[in-house]
């Protein structure tokens, strides 16, 4: 089973789990730039983050056999900052660079008149930079959060097909699918989704532009959910095309859009036994 | 094509045309001296550059015009040489990094790629600048201790050093490089080997930087 996991914060997550994911048959993920928990206080802590995501994480992440691209943005809870807003104009720099595959993560928190400018502003970028989106969907008052998401897309140059909505559950999954986007769900061990809701999802939605991640980072979460959903779609019946389709063919279809997909993982060379992370700190 | 989009451009021409990053690297390094960047346009491209565009930077520091002294560089490799990327700490030690370094950051650049496993073949100047260095010999002593009184194994590269420190520095040539050769399991890679110059016909081109501090690759 060869996965692609389309959004994992692996910046939060440690070598044990890259060895785990590997085992498990991932081979390639995308990290959206996201919120790290503690807030930010200004945009040179976004950039250092953002030079991570093209730097130091890939490289980590090839010690270990893994293709690692990324998305950027001002996420939507910081957005309401206005020491990180000025992130927005430094953006163009960082959405010209060839391991960033989307836009994203954007969308809304709170629904405040800060999160739709920011919003709207990068969808723009997106459209201006030919990259596709990733739009985060509320936790608190999903459906009416979704509703917004949508009125904001559809007034910008971005048509549906370049844009993921992400963390949908059973209440969205409907008006996700009647806008054209592709569809995204997060599987999580308490939250969010479940394997065997989403195999429930898979059974009445089918399969085509649906993508399934375990949104792994700093909380309780867990990376290796991906390869619980191959798993129990392989239980229930479906075949091992349809397991391949979910968990690898429409991430990169998704994020191919962007024509910066590199999948031919580097050799790791000097670094058997990933070597300068066990042993380099000197 | 520009500096950053230069990856995504750079395939290999045969199907499934997986990106060639190393192809990348000389068209990047062709950039940099098509354009005669200076010190401030290296600085702010390293600086506001990926891991890929990083290297290109470094490789391409003997042959731009920094001002007098050439000194403009200096910096970025001190930068790349803090990181444990191997892929900046191979670009790092190459002819201008011998060229420009002093003494202790040579020696400890040396040390770094032992520790980090970046093979000596990437460290540019190695037998002219470690002829006859006691300090170097020292510290390289007292890590092989180290790794021994630990029950590890000394790296590969550590005798071959040590043996080039204990030329006399007014032995004969040593071009032919000292007895003591490290297995090539140390591993190169592809990321590490050299890019492309200035004066280079394609991509594939290996660099050739002057008498002084010519690729390692020719003296091993």
């Amino acid at each position: 089973m060869r996965i692609f996991d389309p959004h994992i914060h692996m910046t939060s997550r440690t070598t044990d789990d890259y060895e785990a994911m590997y085992a498990a048959g991932v081979r390639a993920l995308v990290e959206p730039a996201f919120w790290l928990g503690q807030p930010r206080t200004s945009p040179a802590s976004f950039f250092d983050y953002f030079d991570s995501l093209l730097g130091w994480e890939p490289f980590r992440a090839a010690q270990h056999g893994i293709a690692h691209h990324c998305t950027i943005a001002l996420n939507p809870k910081e957005a309401n900052d206005p020491r990180c807003t000025p992130v927005l104009d430094a953006l163009p720099r960082y959405l010209v660079k060839d391991s960033v595959v989307a836009v994203g993560e954007i969308g809304y928190d709170s629904m405040t008149p800060a999160e739709d400018h920011a919003l709207a502003a990068q969808l723009q970028l997106a459209a201006d930079h030919g990259l596709p989106a990733l739009v985060h969907t509320p936790h608190r008052d999903k459906a009416a959060g979704l509703k917004r998401t949508l009125d904001v897309l559809r007034e910008s140059d971005l048509p549906p097909d370049r844009v993921v909505l992400d963390h949908l559950n059973e209440t969205t999954v409907g008006d996700a699918t009647d806008s054209g986007c592709w569809l995204g769900f997060s599987i999580y061990p308490d939250t969010k989704m479940d394997p065997e809701r989403m195999v429930r999802i898979l059974r009445v939605h089918g399969t085509e532009r649906v993508l399934v991640n375990s949104a792994a980072d700093w909380g309780r979460s867990d990376p290796l959910k991906t390869r619980h959903v191959g798993e129990a779609m392989l239980a229930a019946g479906f075949s091992d095309d349809e397991v391949d389709q979910v968990l690898w063919r429409n991430p990169v279809a998704f994020y191919g859009q962007s024509g910066r997909l590199t999948l031919d993982i580097a050799d790791p060379g000097a670094l058997h036994e990933g070597n300068s992370i066990l042993r380099g700190g000197e | 094509m520009r500096f950053a989009s230069a990856g995504r451009h750079c395939v290999r021409g045969e199907p499934p045309h997986h990106a060639d990053p190393e192809a990348a690297e000389a068209a990047r390094v062709l950039i940099l001296c098509a354009a005669r960047a200076d010190g401030p346009t290296v600085t702010r491209l390293y600086e506001h550059g990926t891991a890929a565009e990083r290297r290109a930077v470094l490789s391409a520091l003997p042959q731009l015009p920094l001002g007098t002294d050439g000194r403009a560089g200096v910096p970025l490799i001190e930068d790349a040489l803090r990181t444990n990327d191997t892929r900046l700490v191979a670009a790092a030690v190459g002819p201008y990094a011998a060229r420009h370094l002093d003494a202790h950051a040579w020696r400890h650049a040396v040390l770094k790629c032992l520790f980090t496993g970046v093979s000596v073949d990437a460290v540019a100047g190695l037998a002219e600048r470690s002829r006859g260095d006691a300090e170097l010999a020292r510290m390289l002593g007292d890590y092989a201790r180290e790794r021994t009184s630990a029950g590890r194994p000394v790296p590969d590269d550590l005798p071959r050093v040590l043996a080039l420190t204990q030329m006399s520095p007014l032995s004969a040539d040593v071009s032919a490089g000292p007895s003591v050769r490290s297995p090539s399991s140390s591993a190169t890679g592809p990321s590490v080997r050299p890019s492309a110059s200035c004066s280079s016909t394609g991509p594939s081109a290996s660099s050739s930087t002057g008498p002084s501090f010519g690729p390692s690759s020719e003296e091993a």
